[in-house]
């Protein structure tokens, strides 16, 4: 495991530590952007592309291998699958306790906390599974497209 | 073949401009979208979803299968990409 701080010829000191404290910053207002999707402009795509735009960060100002410390190949695989199947799965939960596909308040009858409230949770259900695989599939377009499909080195 | 590619594309994008003759103008108050479905959305989105902004509302509630479909569509695209381009290093050597 290589150290983040590690200086290799042709990086600058500048751009990395501008992005070691920018990252943190760039999830959290992610995240946020996420879960406030109810009340303000955002959501699950915009908070998705914040989240993997601090990955891409990571493996422009150090290089693809510390980004791939922080998110492997197959957690990357992981999220973008399940993010797919938290959004698909959230609808066909709601068609099997007797509603309509992707009716979420259908849902009511597995945890009971009224149907209207299910509507709003189910949408915030909906938007985690949309960040998911926006973040990992934006990384993933990242990695391949800067190394050619090898995934180990790039720009 | 070229040509022909040509003439359908051409066919195609002159049939759907046909087709926009036949649209409500821009902005007008008496076409169908005006007149029933968006006064629906803005008076009963909150009361039905709890959901203070209407975009999400509309968003992940009543236009739900669009938004499904978009991630599947993000989701085909890297899916794509990694079929086309993921490769290892030591296969080559």
């Amino acid at each position: 495991m290589r150290d983040i701080n590690e200086h290799t010829p042709g990086e600058d000191l500048i751009i990395k530590t501008a992005v070691r404290l920018m990252v943190p910053f760039a999830q959290l207002f992610g995240l946020y952007v996420i879960v406030h999707g109810h009340y303000s402009p955002g959501g699950g795509f915009q908070g998705g592309v914040i989240l993997g735009a601090a990955f891409i960060m990571l493996a422009l100002a150090f290089d693809m291998k510390t980004s791939q410390q922080y998110m492997t190949i197959r957690v990357n695989t992981v999220f973008n699958n399940l993010g797919a199947a938290i959004f698909v799965g959230v609808g066909a939960l709601s068609a099997i306790f007797g509603g309509l596909f992707l009716d979420y308040s259908a849902l009511d009858k597995l945890i009971p906390m009224g149907s209207v409230e299910w509507r709003s949770f189910g949408i915030f259900l909906v938007e985690v599974g949309v960040g998911f695989t926006v973040m990992s599939i934006m990384v993933l377009l990242y990695w391949n497209l800067s190394s050619g499909g090898a995934m180990d080195e790039g720009l | 073949m070229k040509g022909l590619a040509l003439l359908a594309t051409m066919v195609t994008g002159a049939l759907l401009l046909y087709g926009t003759g036949d649209f409500p103008p821009w902005g007008d108050p008496q076409d169908p979208a005006s007149t029933y479905l968006s006064p629906v959305y803005i008076e009963k989105a909150v009361e039905q979803t709890h959901v203070p902004n209407i975009v999400t509302a509309i968003l992940g509630d009543y236009r739900g299968y669009d938004t499904m479909f978009e991630t599947v569509v993000i989701y085909c695209a890297g899916m794509a990409v990694l079929s086309v381009l993921r490769r290892n290093r030591e296969d080559e050597e």
